[in-house]
This record gives structure tokens, sequence and C-alpha cells, in this order.
């Protein structure tokens, strides 16, 4: 096991989660300014609790309000996108543990890839 | 009030949030929560759900410069996520089940440790305990560069390392924050990992922590894109521009201020769940 490989990937991993943020931030602000443009004089109150309208709790859901261009749609599409960073981080750990022939640490990666996709998308 | 008066108060509370929580070393999350719930009177699963994204943004947007100067242990990381991981789906599992008021009281309490933990100084000396079986096994130990050239370590008591670890990520999920204090004790006092690995691995694994609890958020509807998005935006922000102020200077008196008002917000969380106002 190559500690130059290893030091390689960290850093190509630390980049790739830089990007990612930037993107889904960029993401988040294009909902920003089409939601405070739009309908800025809507109330906004959160002192009491109803859960978030259902287009925007569902990856389905959500991409579909995005693509008609909803406002916080587009937010939450952002939102998932930074969700979605950190799980692109564990995959390609996967394939370069894969490439390392790295058995244990395939072993490993698969199963923490695993939580996190059974809780993105199995409906809790 | 409406959206544009709301968005931009938001927006400014998360940034100095965000910014104080950089440069602390506690991180934004779990200073957003009070401040929303306290200030603003926002409830408290809309305050989690917006800084457990939060949490993701300042983790993933703070890695890079981490892994950069080499102290992050990639192995240790990757294993002792299985655990927090695991831990932070029975959190958020268990958040829609308790009562509104008992997660304000446990956040004050949660609170109030990561002030004491970040009041402390970090240790000096790097020493190792007894050879671990299992981190050969797993290949835990390391090297990072000290100064004079690359330090070599070893870590030890994995088991009670990755039992810790189900706990931070637990409370990860429970109250929406990075729970980055538990995670250092985890590695630096159990493990025996040096302080500046612990640090900058338990950082790395903050992001992959929080997005395994953020799905099951979105489901149940805690995540409010209102108001998750100027407290993304906000706590990003300000945290940049604290990890830059950190490495200009360390400001002792304002970590110590810092420490007051954090504590006192601990004790309103606290005392508002008790009066059942949370």
């Amino acid at each position: 096991m190559a500690d130059s490989n290893d030091a390689r990937l960290e850093q190509f991993i630390g980049r790739l989660l830089q990007v990612g943020v930037i993107f889904a931030s960029v993401v988040v602000l294009i909902g920003a300014i089409c939601l405070l443009t739009g309908q800025s004089h809507e109330p906004a109150s959160f002192q009491s609790f109803q859960a978030a309208p259902k287009d925007y709790r569902s990856l389905s859901g959500v991409i579909a309000a995005a693509a008609r261009f909803d406002c916080r749609g587009v937010i939450q599409l952002g939102l998932l996108l930074l969700i979605a960073t950190p799980i692109a981080r564990v995959a390609f750990s996967l394939v370069a543990f894969a490439l390392e022939r790295d058995r244990i640490y395939v072993i490993v990666t698969a199963v923490v890839l695993g939580i996190l996709l059974f809780s993105l998308l199995f409906e809790h | 009030m409406t959206l544009a008066q709301f968005a931009p108060i938001v927006f400014g509370i998360s940034a100095v949030a965000g910014f104080l929580g950089a440069l602390t070393g506690l991180g934004g999350g779990v200073v957003i929560t009070p401040a929303l719930t306290l200030l603003l009177g926002v409830d408290i699963r809309y305050a989690i759900g917006a800084s457990l994204v939060s949490v993701i943004a300042t983790s993933s947007g703070a890695a890079a410069a981490y892994v950069r100067e080499g102290f992050s242990n990639i192995r240790i990381g990757m294993f002792l996520e299985i655990a927090t991981t695991i831990g932070a789906i029975v959190g958020a599992t268990l958040a829609a089940k308790t009562p509104t008021s008992a997660l304000a009281i446990i956040f004050g309490f949660v609170l109030l440790h990561a002030a004491w933990e970040s009041s402390k100084q970090p240790p000096r000396n790097s020493r190792s305990g007894p050879p671990d079986r299992l981190a050969a096994t797993l290949k835990l130990d390391g090297s990072y560069p000290a100064d004079g050239g690359i330090k070599q370590y070893s870590v030890t008591r994995v088991k009670a390392g990755f039992g810790l670890m189900f706990i931070a990520g637990a409370v990860s999920g429970l109250l929406g924050i990075g729970s980055g204090a538990l995670k250092v004790i985890a590695m630096d006092r159990a493990m025996r990992i040096p302080f500046k690995v612990s640090t900058t691995t338990s950082n790395f694994m903050i992001g992959v922590t929080a997005a395994a609890s953020a799905g099951i958020y979105l489901h149940r509807g805690w995540v409010e894109p209102t108001l998750a998005m100027p407290v993304m935006l906000g706590v990003l922000s300000g945290s940049m521009l604290g990890a830059r102020q950190l490495i200009a200077a360390r400001p002792k008196v304002l970590r110590r201020i810092f420490g007051v008002v954090v504590a006192i917000m601990a004790v309103e969380m606290i005392l508002n769940g008790f009066r059942g106002k949370i």
C-alpha cells in the first residue's frame, strides 16, 4: 500500500468535495434569487411546524419541481446536490480502493455507501 | 414578517454563527439551531433540518484545505463512518419520536459540553497506547507531517472508539449537528490518534455522517427550502471567512466571549425546554 497513492486520492477527493459544495451553492443561490424577486412579499414564519410540502420531500418530487422552475424546488435541488457531495466522495473512495485491490476497504466503503443510499432513497 | 425581511435576517444570523463556529472550532451547526429558536422563535424541527444541511456544506467546503495539509486519515475515517452513519440513522429516527421540549433540553446539554471541550487547550504530547490487533488488520496506523519531518502514529482501542463514534453519529442525527467534539473525543482520547489527525479526520467524517440523516429529515419534511436557503448560504459564507481569520490570528478574547455566549444559549435552551416553550 503506497502512501503517495493515498495522498493523491485524498487530494482528489478534497477537490471533489469543494466543487460539489460550490455547484450546490450556486443552484441554491439561483433558487434564492428566483424566490426573492418573484415572491418576496409572501409571509415567512416558521414558528409553527407543518412538514414541508410533499413535492419537496422526495427525490422525484424535487426533480419534478425544479424542472418546472419552481423556486423552492430549485433550492431543494441544490440542497440535494449538497447531500450528494459526501456520498459521491464515498463512491469515489470505493473505486479507488478497488483499483488498489484493498479488499478490506472495498467492503468497509461499500457498507458505508449502502447505508447512505438506503437512507436517501428509502422512504421512511 | 415577509420573505424579503426574513431571509436577510436569517442569512445574517447564520453568517455570524458560521463565522464564530469556524473561529472557535465549535462548528456553525451547533450554534445556528439555538440562535434560530431563541432569537426568531423558529420551530426546532425546521431549525434542526436547516442546520444539518449547512453542516454538510461547511464540512465538505473545509475538507479540501485539510486534505492538502496531509493530516486526515482516510482509512480511519472510512472505517469509523460505518459507526457514525448507522448512529445517524438511529438518531434521526429517534428525533421524530422525541418531544420538541426534550430535544431542546438535550441540545442544551450537548451545547454546554461542546463549549467546555472547545475552551480546553489541545493536548501537546502524542502518546500511543497498547498495540491493537484490529488496528493492524484494518491498517489504521499512519503518519503525518510534523515539525522536523514525518511522524508515525499507531491507533489503539479501536472497539471503544467505534462505540463512541456510534454515539457521536446518533447525537448528530438527533440534533442536526456535526458533533465534532464527540468525534474528536473518540479519536483523541480513546484511540489515541494525534490531535491534528483527529480534528481533521473528524471534519472529513462530519459531512458523510450528516448525509446519512439528511435523507430521513428530507423525507419527513424537516428540510424547509425557504428557511434552509438563507441558513446554508449564511453559515457557509460565515465559516469560510472564519477559517481564513483563524489562519491569520488566534483570537483568544473572542473565543472566550463566544464561549460565554454559547453557555448562555445552552442554559436558555434547557430552561425553555423545561418550561415547555420549545
